[in-house]
């Protein structure tokens, strides 16, 4: 359901007092399953190759498909439309330490989120870093101390606290969802200077406040839709970030996803949550995929450890609305899904992917 | 009242306004190329901090990149990686990389090729100035990196916030306290066991009559060899000079405003009269001294000065770079051009992150007046200036 702006002051008190990161059910009711297939054996890593949690996942416009993976060390990997690796890109490049997030442009440069170095940073397509946002804390000053008490200082324009996601208008301005120790997002042009933040670095249950932001799409309108993961919604904002709307019935929102084309798709995630504290499977794992104005068409998926099931999806692609890539956590796995065209939206289907 | 106000605006004014900003500098026209070197598919830059030629044109990059690793052992974390330095023929095309795996090559700091084009790597984090020759190998150290790295534990108490006067401003790498380690804040009143540092012997905030540095930042050598090491980011706010060989000459300076006084020293060169070029960065000025250390003068209008380099042949000028820092390019960036009297010759670029901008400006080389390379930490790249010689001196 579509909610306008208006939050009761009573849902806020309760957001504030769930602690962040819980299971929540989602509340759209009578939501049409859509069925699928997991392809088996999708990504093929050559021995001696492994995805450690998987992340980050993106493709580009030749279908080829970026895994940006926690493995031995953070490697973003790069594989064919068939899933055959073709090469490992910037290894040991120095933004590498923490995977959050990989996306990739209309120009088919690949951007990566790593929340350990608090960098956004583009590869072009042969692989070479061309812009870096934000700073890698400098080695030389040793570890961070504990923040010490009191407020937080305010959030800088050029860096970052542990970002989690990138993602860009029509006119190629940059918006970044800043993350877990900010909780803002920030619109930088195309040639990265600093535009405007929603949000700040406290986090907060209002509108256009957020608790972990933790994943950003932009449509063709330039409208901007973040899965403010911790205040278990999404919220909707226009391109100058003047907040639009909120839909708050699809359980936690950990990542989003809109796939281009005439008629746009947005996929939200409600991933079961890291460790299946108990319970979890019965009420968590499944995506929505929805209009833009946050009509629910259908779900798909579940929380489980085989092929099919989800262990803390963590990412998607959805450039084809019909075949998603997800990127899990906890099975250090990267599935891609064969949605079958199912009946009228309205009309639940029984096929029963569990 | 309202008068009051609005004096004490222009007071505020006049205060923040860079002196460089109240002057008329010429614009020289210029183009920059931002790929003058192509690297290998699997290989990228980080920051560059540290840019040089050599006689025959080869390019030495200086670059953090990697992962700076603390490995765990005795109850000690120990440093390693962090930083690599790359070379290049002089047409741009990637040759191989000196001193991998070396012990030290932890936080790029600068690369200087000497008049015998020996090759000398300035380390920041591990202390040290290494001399390669011309083939890579190691023919001189100066300082000792840290036997292990201090860590702080989870839980303890915070460290003494850093520095009571010091130079606690100025960009992110300024000032900050060497995890939590005894080497402490930011040019503070330094080391109450003396001397600043870990060093013996010399004034507070001066360092020891030794070489163990606290986070240098640049080499130069006069006509004799001798060597003169800015040191550095730390609690040393001095120059220290050594012989040919390497051998503890004398140093000057300490932590503080005055005259000979610096607070974190970012580069130093030496023109051919034999006097010393220092970019005393958190005091915003050049100063400048004859061998032995005695001041001589210094410049005011150079802004933050983060990088200098001097040309060579018979006219000399001087590049500097009033560097923003990399955290933040709403402000400053722009490289002057400036005589060897301190006059302001030219100028050009600003802070940015597109060709012909610059983000974090850490080394300037300049071999000829027209030809300027830049290593910038903030774009993780080198920028190969051509200047159009528009405000060519004189």
């Amino acid at each position: 359901m579509r909610r306008a702006l208006s939050v009761p002051l009573a849902a806020a008190l309760v957001l504030c007092a769930m602690p962040a990161f819980a299971q929540v059910k989602a509340t759209a009711q009578n939501v049409p399953e859509i069925p699928y297939d997991s392809v088996p054996n999708f990504l093929k890593l050559p021995p001696g190759r492994y995805l450690g949690e998987a992340i980050g996942v993106a493709t580009n416009s030749k279908g080829h498909v970026f895994v940006y993976t926690r493995s031995a060390n953070t490697q973003l990997f790069e594989f064919d439309q068939n899933g055959v690796f073709v090469r490992e890109i910037g290894p040991g490049a120095y933004n590498f330490e923490f995977a959050h997030s990989v996306r990739v442009d209309p120009q088919d440069n690949i951007w990566v989120v790593d929340e350990g170095t608090n960098t956004i940073t583009r590869f072009n397509p042969e692989g070479h870093i061309t812009l870096v946002l934000g700073r890698r804390p400098p080695a030389v000053q040793g570890m961070l101390q504990a923040p010490l008490p009191g407020p937080k200082p305010p959030a800088a324009k050029y860096t970052f606290g542990r970002p989690t996601d990138v993602a860009w208008d029509p006119q190629g301005n940059i918006f970044i969802s800043d993350g877990y120790v900010n909780h803002r997002v920030v619109k930088f042009d195309k040639n990265g200077r600093f535009v405007k933040q929603v949000g700040s670095e406290n986090a907060g249950p209002e509108p256009s406040q957020f608790n972990t932001p933790h994943g950003i799409a932009v449509d063709a309108n330039g409208n901007v839709y973040v899965a403010d993961r911790g205040n278990n919604r999404m919220q909707v904002f226009d391109n100058n970030l003047v907040l639009k709307s909120i839909y708050d019935n699809i359980g936690v929102s950990w990542t989003v996803c809109i796939s281009p084309g005439p008629h746009q798709y947005l996929f939200t995630s409600n991933s079961n949550p890291n460790g299946n504290t108990p319970g979890s499977w019965d009420i968590t794992g499944e995506i929505y995929k929805m209009e833009l104005d946050g009509t629910i068409l259908g779900k798909f998926g579940h929380a489980g450890k085989q092929l099919g099931g989800f262990q803390v999806v963590h990412m998607m692609d959805c450039r084809n609305p019909d075949q998603i890539i997800v990127a899990e956590i906890e099975s250090w796995r990267v599935q891609k899904l064969m949605l079958k065209p199912s009946a009228a939206p309205a009309r639940p289907t029984t096929t029963a992917a569990r | 009242m309202k008068r009051i106000i609005q004096l004490a605006a222009g007071i505020l004014a006049l205060a923040i306004t860079p002196l460089a900003a109240q002057l008329v500098v010429p614009e020289i026209a210029y183009d920059a190329a931002i790929e003058p070197l192509k690297l290998p598919p699997d290989l990228n830059f980080g920051e560059v901090a540290g840019i040089a030629t050599n006689s025959k044109g080869d390019v030495f990059v200086y670059t953090r990149t990697g992962h700076p690793t603390l490995s765990l052992g005795t109850a000690r974390p120990f440093a390693h990686g962090g930083s690599r330095m790359f070379r290049f023929d002089k047409t741009g095309k990637y040759v191989g990389e000196i001193g991998q795996a070396s012990y030290a090559m932890l936080f790029a700091e600068k690369v200087k090729v000497d008049p015998q084009d020996n090759i000398w790597v300035v380390d920041q984090m591990a202390n040290t100035i290494m001399e390669f020759d011309s083939e890579g190998r190691l023919v001189m150290l100066l300082g000792r990196k840290a036997e292990s790295e201090n860590v702080p534990v989870r839980g303890a108490a915070p460290p003494a916030a850093p520095g009571g006067g010091g130079a606690g401003g100025g960009g992110a790498q300024a000032g900050g306290a060497r995890a939590g380690g005894a080497a402490g804040a930011g040019g503070g009143g330094g080391d109450p066991e003396g001397g600043g540092g870990r060093g013996r012997g010399g004034p507070p905030g001066a360092g020891g009559q030794q070489d163990v540095f606290n986070r240098p930042t640049d080499v130069a050598w006069d006509a004799a060899g001798n060597i003169y090491v800015a040191d550095g980011l730390g609690n040393n706010n001095r120059v220290a000079k050594f012989d040919k060989n390497g051998k503890f000459v004398r140093s000057w300076g300490q932590t503080g405003t005055a005259n000979g006084q610096f607070r974190q020293p970012r580069s130093i060169a030496i023109d051919a009269q034999g006097l010393v070029y220092v970019a005393d960065a958190g005091n915003r000025r050049i100063q400048v001294f004859d061998a032995d250390g005695n001041f001589k003068t210094k410049f005011l209008n150079v802004g933050t000065p983060r990088a200098l380099c001097i040309t060579q042949g018979p006219r000399q000028v001087m590049y500097v770079s009033n560097s923003n820092p990399p955290e933040n390019i709403d402000y400053d960036g722009e490289i002057f051009k400036v005589d060897m009297t301190g006059k302001l010759l030219g100028k050009f670029g600003h802070a940015g992150r597109l060709a012909k901008e610059f983000n974090g400006v850490n080394q300037l080389e300049c071999r000829t007046e027209n030809e300027v390379w830049a290593a910038e930490i903030g774009n993780w790249r080198v920028s190969k200036i051509t200047l159009r010689g528009a405000a060519s001196t004189n």
